[in-house]
């Protein structure tokens, strides 16, 4: 058979075969790397166990600072992670534990401790500011109402789970 | 869309010439094994690079999660390799890659050297080769103590205890290998650093100037 006869050239022959086996080798090598390096990407985030932090009957209208322990995994570092909740029951009685993480950029919010503000949860780092419920006051800088954590209430006793933000206001 | 990148760039710095004259290298007969099989052994030069750039590659993706750390070091390969996706794989890319690239060095040597290849006027580049072959041998020395199993703990005792036993200075050389009195804490920090970026960086500078001969030479003629 002639050249002619044929669609393909020689050069263009070898050159999709060379870049063909050059890719397959390429990709070979890349494939588990890039996979090993994107893995905290595609991992799954296991649920953690609900931790016990208080009883039901000490909970009041006024929201009290409780500070309480995780058990975190962090790849191959094991340790007890220091977590707070604003702990108080609602005028309509039910249970509410707040994050005092800042939905602005993450300082640790306190509760009633800007007397120029009574009554709310501010923030030190740019002044944000949240009601009692945790919605953020508008005007100032958290976009987002306070985190809620996961709770249930078993043999008298409040057990918190993870934070579960509430969308942006 | 690509061509048009290509020609973008190539009207403005005439990029062309760059992989042209590496493309339009003519692989000379003797060397060339479609025309004489025996000529694989001219492969191993390649092969050593090749496997040193998976060496580098799978190297720098493993520093991702290492620690250099005496308590956190054999945990974090640990995780790496349990645990991280293709951990294993990228491990055992770097792990078994280090004995081929060594195997690789050595048949490389072994063709130059019953090739003729170091004679006037390539003798300068034998030098080189043989320097790349310790940075080598250097690079699988300090890696293996890397993972602080109880194997990489006596070898890396073993070789220092070689390296001791140098004449006259001997004591010196392991006592700046180990930079302490026991193989420890800084001995795993300083191999780490060695590991990682002097060695490296010394091979790719000795690779460069091969590399660099090569191209002005030419390769050896045939026997
Ligand atoms: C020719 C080049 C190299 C050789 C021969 C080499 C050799 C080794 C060896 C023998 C080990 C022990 C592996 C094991 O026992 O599983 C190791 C570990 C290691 N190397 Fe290299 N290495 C090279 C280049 C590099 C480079 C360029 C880097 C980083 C930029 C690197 C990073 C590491 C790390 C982080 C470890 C510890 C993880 C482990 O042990 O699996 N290596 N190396
Ligand atoms: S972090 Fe709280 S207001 Fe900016």
């Amino acid at each position: 058979m002639s050249n002619k006869e044929h669609d393909v050239t020689r050069r263009q022959f070898l050159n999709y075969t060379l870049m063909g086996v050059g890719g397959f080798m390429a990709a070979g090598l890349l494939t588990p790397m890039v996979r090993f390096a994107i893995d905290p990407l595609l991992r799954e985030e296991k649920g953690g166990k609900m931790v016990d932090v208080m009883a039901v009957k000490d909970i009041t209208t006024e929201p009290q600072r409780k500070t309480f322990s995780i058990d975190k995994v962090d790849g191959w570092h094991k340790f007890k992670e220091q977590k707070i909740a604003y702990i108080f029951k609602k005028d309509n009685g039910e249970i509410m534990a707040l994050s005092p993480v800042c939905t602005h950029l993450g300082c640790t919010v306190s509760w009633n401790d800007d007397p120029a503000h009574p009554n709310q949860f501010h923030c030190p780092c740019h002044g944000g500011r949240y009601t009692k419920d945790g919605i953020n006051i508008p005007g100032t800088p958290p976009p987002a109402p306070l985190s809620v954590y996961e709770m249930k209430v078993k043999d008298g006793r409040l057990y918190l789970g993870a934070e579960k933000p509430r969308g942006g206001a | 869309m690509l061509q048009k990148v290509y020609d973008y760039i190539d009207e403005r710095l005439d990029i062309t010439p760059l992989w042209r004259d590496l493309a339009d290298h003519e692989v000379p007969e003797h060397v060339n094994p479609a025309y004489h099989f025996s000529a694989f052994v001219y492969c191993f030069g390649g092969l050593t690079f090749f496997t040193i750039v998976i060496q580098i590659l799978s190297g720098m993706f493993l520093t991702m999660y290492y620690v250099p750390d005496i308590n956190n070091a054999w945990d974090s390969v640990y995780y790496l390799q349990n645990q991280v996706a293709y951990g294993q794989i990228v491990r055992g890319m770097h792990h078994w890659g280090a004995s081929i690239t060594i195997v690789m060095v050595f048949l490389h040597t072994l063709r130059v050297f019953f090739t003729g290849a170091y004679k006037k006027p390539r003798e300068l580049n034998w030098i080189v080769g043989v320097l790349l072959f310790f940075v080598i041998l250097g690079l699988g020395f300090t890696g293996y103590l890397l993972p602080w199993d109880m194997k990489a703990l006596f070898a890396t005792k073993v070789g220092l205890q070689i390296a001791e036993s140098f004449p006259f200075i001997g004591d010196w050389i392991k006592l700046l290998l180990q930079g302490s009195d026991i193989v420890g804490a800084q001995t795993l920090a300083r191999f780490f650093a060695i590991h990682v970026f002097f060695l490296p960086a010394l091979l790719m500078g000795l690779m460069a100037a091969h590399f660099l001969m090569i191209r002005r030479q030419g390769i050896s003629g045939p026997l």
